[in-house]
């Protein structure tokens, strides 16, 4: 247990020393969601309709870029060997890393995200239900990305892979997502929805760490 | 040092008959050694003979195509990561991170309750404790990475040519180490085309 909490402490630390990829996933987040004003018009009930659908593909997508580091830069310098031999199976080595990076991606955002949705001109109101959304959402993400991202370890443009592999399997926690917002937009009960998010969050939670820890594995081979 | 339980009576390590692929080739065919606590065993051969594979193999890295591994008698590989607990494994790559401090990479390395301050002074980085380490040479970065042997308090040190890079110096106090280690009850196998500082090592030729 202690092995597992220094090694989130040693992601924290090296996010904090590579601050550059928070804030990149961050400002991709606000630039992708204003964007969609831009393209589409600034009529404040157009955007109130659409703004959490945009918080949401937004958010997918801003997780989406710290992924390709994620195992890449362990792989490379050979750390990835010596986590594998620290004493911890490779499934809690896989939870870790999801864990460090809902810390340094899935939490900004989750934390940006109010801010680029106020902007966006989602009513106060539904504005609960979208970060409630999000906070599963984002969990979710994050050990999708983890399995994905240890999956295209090794493989010749795993960059290009990854998003293939990840966002088809990241279309339940949108649908979810979405729908909860819609649902409060017209005063519908949205517990059903957000209960369905962290079902969704509820199977990952196991499934995800150990598919990343076989895919690690099979990396280190 | 501090040397944890792991040591008491370290028993032996032994090989029989491993074989290993790497890709579609089979590198590595009827390795059979033993090695008891308190010895050391030189890895020889030319490149691509299979010194590292056969390092990973021991490490539990790859799995073995056939042949058995065994801890005192016992299936070495039967739990990995209790396998990895008795080993540490120090790669042809350093696995040093540029943006962390000399002192800041062993800490994960130290969560076991090791001493980070006597593992630098025993390599000599003691003053470099708080220097990034992107700023370390080649040589300082092998020796970051030798540091962490003594923390993982593990009977076991499997070292893919610990000698690359290293002064004379540097050599001397990586005999040093293996030898306090060694005393305790530790085992050494390193794979290698220098001469280590490692008296009464065993020699392994691959081919």
């Amino acid at each position: 247990m202690t092995l597992f909490f220094s090694l989130i402490a040693r992601e924290l630390r090296l996010s904090l020393r590579h601050g550059a990829d928070t804030l990149a996933a961050l400002l991709f987040f606000f630039l992708a969601g204003t964007l969609f004003p831009l393209a589409i018009g600034p009529a404040p009930a157009e955007l109130a309709r659409i703004a959490p659908g945009i918080v949401w593909v937004a958010a997918l997508l801003a997780a989406l870029l710290p992924l390709d580091r994620l195992f890449g830069a362990d792989f490379e310098d050979g750390a990835l060997d010596q986590l594998l031999l620290s004493g911890l199976p490779a499934a809690a080595i896989a939870l870790a890393k999801a864990c460090g990076h809902w810390l340094t991606t899935g939490l900004p955002l989750l934390l940006a995200a109010a801010p680029l949705a106020l902007m966006l001109r989602v009513r106060a109101e539904s504005l609960p239900v979208l970060l409630g959304g999000l906070l599963p959402g984002t969990l979710a993400l994050s050990l999708l990305g983890t399995a994905g991202a240890a999956i295209v370890l090794g493989a010749r443009r795993g960059g290009v892979l990854l998003p293939l592999l990840v966002l088809p399997l990241a279309v339940p926690v949108l649908i979810f997502g979405t729908t909860a917002s819609a649902a409060a937009a017209v005063h519908l009960p949205v517990r059903p929805h957000l209960l369905l998010l962290f079902a969704v969050l509820a199977v990952l939670l196991p499934l995800a760490p150990l598919a990343a820890g076989a895919a690690l594995r099979a990396a280190a081979e | 040092m501090a040397r944890s339980a792991a040591h008491e009576g370290a028993g032996w390590f032994e090989a029989r008959g491993l074989a290993a692929f790497r890709g579609e080739r089979l590198v590595l065919e009827g390795v059979s050694f033993r090695l008891e606590a308190g010895g050391a065993l030189l890895l020889r051969g030319p490149n691509g003979a299979g010194k590292s594979t056969l390092l990973r193999v021991l490490a539990g890295l790859i799995p073995p195509a056939a042949g058995a591994l065994l801890w005192r008698g016992e299936d070495a590989l039967a739990d990995l990561s209790y396998h990895a607990r008795r080993l540490a494994y120090l790669g042809h790559q350093d696995a040093v991170k540029p943006g962390l401090s000399v002192a800041e990479n062993l800490a994960f390395a130290a969560s076991g309750g090791g001493d980070i301050d006597a593992a630098l002074a025993a390599l000599g980085l003691a003053p470099l404790a708080d220097l990034p380490a992107r700023f370390l040479s080649a040589g300082q970065r092998r020796r970051l990475a030798l540091a962490r042997l003594p923390l993982a308090c593990a009977p076991l040190w499997l070292l893919d040519e610990p000698g690359n890079g290293l002064d004379e110096s540097s050599l001397a106090s990586l005999g040093a180490l293996s030898d306090r280690h060694r005393a305790a009850g530790g085992m050494v196998i390193a794979a290698t085309h220098h001469d280590l500082p490692f008296p009464g090592a065993s020699q392994l030729s691959l081919t």
